[in-house]
């Protein structure tokens, strides 16, 4: 039978079970279930002399079924053990955590749209491809830039994509074997120089000025006859924008070189400036940030790739092209410059379909005004706290996220950590810490532009009443933290000295 | 608009408490030269009923695999989905979450994905598997990757069984990644001799079993041979039912275990999104790109799970992370997990069979069609027809009688030659009827 998870009656006293109330405890499936239980009717197959060449499997598997009311109770509780932005403000920089329309979610279950084959006749999936082209359309547009690959399916992935586009295009010039090295600066996502790396080139680090901000000079410095491209992204990932954009995209093509604006930030400046016009050769674009995909606990992601003239010829297959009244899925590179294909099929179409209700939703007008607000919003976080936590390159204007750092905790015996856990008990998704990489103790604030004034504001209070807290020396209110969550603080040293990563038969 | 909650006058009190004028003042930082003066030529924002037309429209000029006889697979297929997994995966609190980086309040994802690591490790018969990667396709990419980390040679072999489209894409980055691939012609009839061609510069070996014709393989002495050169086995599979009937890669010797995962939980969805398997033995987990879950206990000692192994990742390592992945397929790992919950061993198990025996059904009705042979011997699911004409021609004379009828293998492979041969899959979905249909629009179409 069940054991129970283990309970130090010391420390949780209060029940029995380990339930507190609504909040269930659940065991793993594999210590309810059972072998025999099944929670669909299947049919009998009808007996047919098997033809499996005898790869029949000899043992059990050892997978353990639920029937359906159990199988609900099983993941409702389980459900009820996550925070999520439908249930309160999700203030993780650098990840955008908005409303996600649920009109979005019923178009992308339409049966032409979800029950469609990749491979079925394109003659029977003409409505797809006017999709993807429509999205293709307004995702050009908003960058201007020339051409889309559609096919990556999240923002490394899209990095990728950006980058074997550029790397393709040094080689059509002949400069595959001298150009082999990568400027990208300290503040930079990880995914960037592991990408890089990734493609065989090295990384070649360019340092931030005081203010947090790349200069060109820094660049101009960095770059040489052996760099192949820029990766930067555009606002920073301190949550600022690069003063100096244009000048430094101009350096990188006078040197030869490309550039790759990572597209994580998009949705500061989506209908208020466009990428091409700062001189992007390539930027994927994270629908499920910028367009509000759901996150799904991890994912699935998309990040298409928009990009400029010089590159476009070397997009990925499958494209679309259009042929009269009709639209054809190029779905082979042999006859073009395209660099190959990233992915069986073409992208994740689900996500497509989401983004693009989104956008009809919005409008130019509205896509706009959700950058602004978000800025705004951040802009607000900012000001309203300016006077307890501190920003790391002064007070200045930011874009969609605001970044703290840890000089202000300094003395309390409060960390980051201490102070993101308090953040639970009060009800909050805590902020990103420790990025980017370049500040100590970071804390990004990104609040996007679905949260309300009100929500907002007792936001801020509660930071305030938080920050009051740790310098008056309450410091048990932090490092006990979080004391009100299904779970009280998870050793993760424990787990990764160890790892136990599956359930196994005791 | 109406997803956003803020006035005019909220904005207004705002920009005061900020200290600009408007909000135009907030994109100073910004170069002039760089911000849109005049609005773009994109269509003003839509009412909820207005998008809703917009997009029913372009989704009735699809042909949805439900409204016809279906029998169309080649890495995505068409199954039932049980109405509680939909409902399941569309609770807020899974859908609207993100990536569980706060593991206090992140329980229900996490305690999710050890139980979808362990179904994983158990269908493949390995030790130990990863939350999840974009696809099969991209798995396998990676699969040949942490390959060549393992054991420092860059040249993997692919078997010409690989679904096409997975080969151009390990093909694609190894090119970029300046790694080499050897290839072997597509293998119709299961014929090619991996073994000839293991030799100690392989990192690894690429075969699908089902294969993308359709064939299964006993992989047994093609592990065998890769363990005698040092090279290591990457096993694939496309359709992940039919782990519930055959012998897992784990106990034919694979090393990595990398497939599509679509099948269980996931509907078609044109290709996207998808979830890739990704299961290897214990001693190489270190390697293994991807996410993991793991347990842990908490400070009441209460056993807690956690996001774990991140010093494998490109957040600490940067340059040197094992892959440049941040994401998984979250949710359609939960898809898939909640699915074969609800099936568990005895429904996996006779969804299996059912799906073979329709398939066998299937395969004998054809094989008695004039002019057409049916190449496999062993099948699970999917097999290959060669025709007395050309595939792709005939897919669409069938497509207009209203059967969407296999996969043209010349679609995949446009220039190998194989035009009449067309790969077919049935499952769990087709009626007898179905079949029926098949077999004379065939007939009329031939």
């Amino acid at each position: 039978m069940l054991d129970r998870p283990a309970i130090n009656p010391e420390e949780t006293p209060e029940t029995f079970t380990g339930n507190r109330g609504l909040d269930q405890e659940e065991p793993l499936l594999f210590e309810i279930g059972r072998l025999e239980t099944t929670g669909v009717d299947v049919d009998e197959a009808p007996d047919v002399a098997p033809r499996l060449g005898g790869l029949e499997r000899k043992g059990p598997i050892g997978l353990p079924g639920l029937s359906e009311p159990e199988t609900m109770r099983h993941y409702v509780r389980l459900s009820r053990r996550n925070y999520s932005i439908d249930a309160g403000l999700y203030p993780l920089g650098s990840c955008t955590m908005k409303h996600n329309p649920r009109l979005n979610e019923k178009m992308a279950r339409l049966d032409g749209f979800a029950d469609i084959h990749p491979l079925q006749p394109v003659s029977t999936a003409q409505g797809a491809l006017a999709l993807m082209e429509e999205l293709a359309h307004w995702l050009m547009t908003l960058t201007n830039t020339h051409a889309i690959a559609l096919s990556p399916k999240a923002g490394a992935h899209g990095e990728l994509c950006g980058m074997m586009a550029i790397k393709s295009a040094i080689a059509a010039r002949g400069e595959g074997a001298s150009r082999n090295v990568v400027l990208i600066p300290q503040s930079a996502h990880g995914t960037n120089p592991a990408t890089a790396a990734l493609l065989g080139f090295s990384v070649r680090v360019v340092p931030a000025a005081a203010d947090g901000t790349v200069r060109a000079e820094a660049v101009r410095t960095a770059l040489g006859p052996d760099v192949a491209a820029i990766m930067l992204t555009n606002p920073n990932t301190c949550g600022l924008f690069e003063r100096e954009i244009v000048e430094i995209a101009e350096a990188a093509h006078e040197a030869g070189a490309y550039f790759y604006c990572d597209g994580a930030n998009f949705n500061a400046i989506a209908g208020v400036a466009r990428p091409g016009d700062f001189g992007v050769d390539a930027m994927h674009i994270n629908l499920h940030k910028t367009f509000s995909t759901p996150h799904g606990g991890g994912g699935p992601g998309a990040g298409p790739v928009v990009l400029s003239e010089r590159l476009a010829p070397f997009a990925p297959v499958p494209f679309i092209r259009r042929a009269g009244d009709r639209l054809e899925l190029v779905e082979h590179a042999e006859g073009t410059q395209s660099f190959g294909r990233m992915t069986a099929f073409h992208g994740q179409m689900g996500m497509f379909v989401r983004a693009l209700a989104y956008l009809l939703a919005h409008g130019a007008d509205g896509v706009a005004q959700a950058s602004k607000d978000a800025v705004l919003s951040a802009n607000y976080v900012r000001a309203a706290l300016r006077d307890v936590m501190t920003p790391p390159f002064g007070d200045q204007l930011c874009m969609h996220e605001v970044l703290f750092d840890d000089a202000w905790l300094k003395g309390t015996g409060v960390s980051t950590l201490d102070f993101a856990k308090a953040m639970i008990d009060e009800g909050y998704h805590p902020m990103t810490m420790y990025f980017p990489l370049v500040v100590h103790g970071a804390m990004l604030i990104e609040p996007t532009e679905s949260e309300s004034k009100a929500a907002l504001d007792l936001f801020i209070a509660t930071l305030r009443d938080l920050a009051r807290s740790a310098q008056e020396g309450d410091t048990q209110r932090f490092t006990q933290a979080p004391r009100l969550a299904p779970r009280r603080r998870v050793d993760e040293t424990l787990a990764a000295r160890k790892p136990v990563l599956r359930w196994r038969a005791a | 608009m109406r997803y956003h909650p803020l006035s005019d006058v909220d904005r207004k009190a705002m920009l005061a408490t900020i200290g600009v004028q408007d909000s135009a003042a907030l994109y100073a930082p910004a170069p002039a030269s760089t911000l849109i003066d005049a609005p773009l030529d994109l269509p003003r924002h839509k009412s909820e009923i207005e998008v809703e037309r917009a997009l029913r429209k372009l989704a009735a000029r699809n042909v949805a695999a439900g409204s016809v006889p279906f029998f169309i697979g080649a890495g995505a297929y068409r199954h039932h989905v049980p109405a509680t997994v939909d409902h399941l995966i569309q609770r807020s609190e899974f859908l609207t979450s993100y990536t569980p980086y706060q593991p206090e309040i992140s329980q229900g994802t996490l305690q999710t994905l050890f139980e979808f690591q362990t179904q994983v490790a158990l269908l493949t018969g390995m030790e130990v598997a990863n939350a999840s990667m974009y696809d099969g396709s991209t798995g396998t990419a990676e699969a040949v990757l942490m390959a060549h980390r393992l054991t420092g040679r860059r040249k993997a072999l692919l078997s010409g069984g690989l679904h096409p489209q997975y080969a151009e894409v390990v093909r694609t980055i190894s090119r970029l990644a300046e790694d080499s691939v050897a290839d072997m012609p597509p293998d119709v009839d299961c014929v090619e001799d991996l073994i000839a061609r293991i030799d100690d510069t392989l990192s690894c070996v690429v075969v699908q079993t089902p294969d993308f014709f359709g064939h299964l393989r006993d992989l047994t002495p093609i592990a065998d041979a890769c363990h005698r050169h040092g090279a290591l086995l990457v096993a694939v599979f496309t359709e992940a039912v039919s782990l519930g009937l055959l012998t897992p890669p784990g106990a034919m010797g694979a090393d990595i275990v990398v497939g599509e995962g679509q099948s269980i939980g996931n509907t078609l969805n044109f290709g996207g999104p998808y979830v890739g398997l990704f299961a290897t033995r214990q001693e190489f987990v270190r390697q293994m790109p991807g996410r993991v879950a793991g347990e842990s206990v908490d400070a009441d000692g209460r056993r807690a799970f956690v996001l774990t192994l991140s010093t494998r990742e490109q957040h600490i390592r940067r340059d040197k992370a094992t892959s440049n992945i941040c994401t998984n397929s979250g949710l359609c790992a939960l898809a898939f997990t909640i699915h074969l919950t609800l099936l568990g061993e005895a429904g996996l198990t006779r969804l299996a069979r059912l799906n073979h025996a329709n398939a066998v059904a299937l395969a004998d009705m054809l094989a008695q069609a004039p002019g057409i042979e049916v190449l496999n011997q062993s099948f699970f699911n999917e097999f290959t027809l060669r025709l007395p004409c050309d595939a792709a021609a005939l897919v669409e004379r069938m497509a207009a009688k209203g059967v969407l009828a296999g996969v043209p293998v010349s679609r995949l492979l446009p220039d190998a030659g194989l035009d009449d041969l067309l790969v077919v899959a049935s499952t769990e979905t087709n009626t007898p009827q179905d079949r029926a249909a098949f077999v004379s629009a065939l007939k009329e179409s031939l």
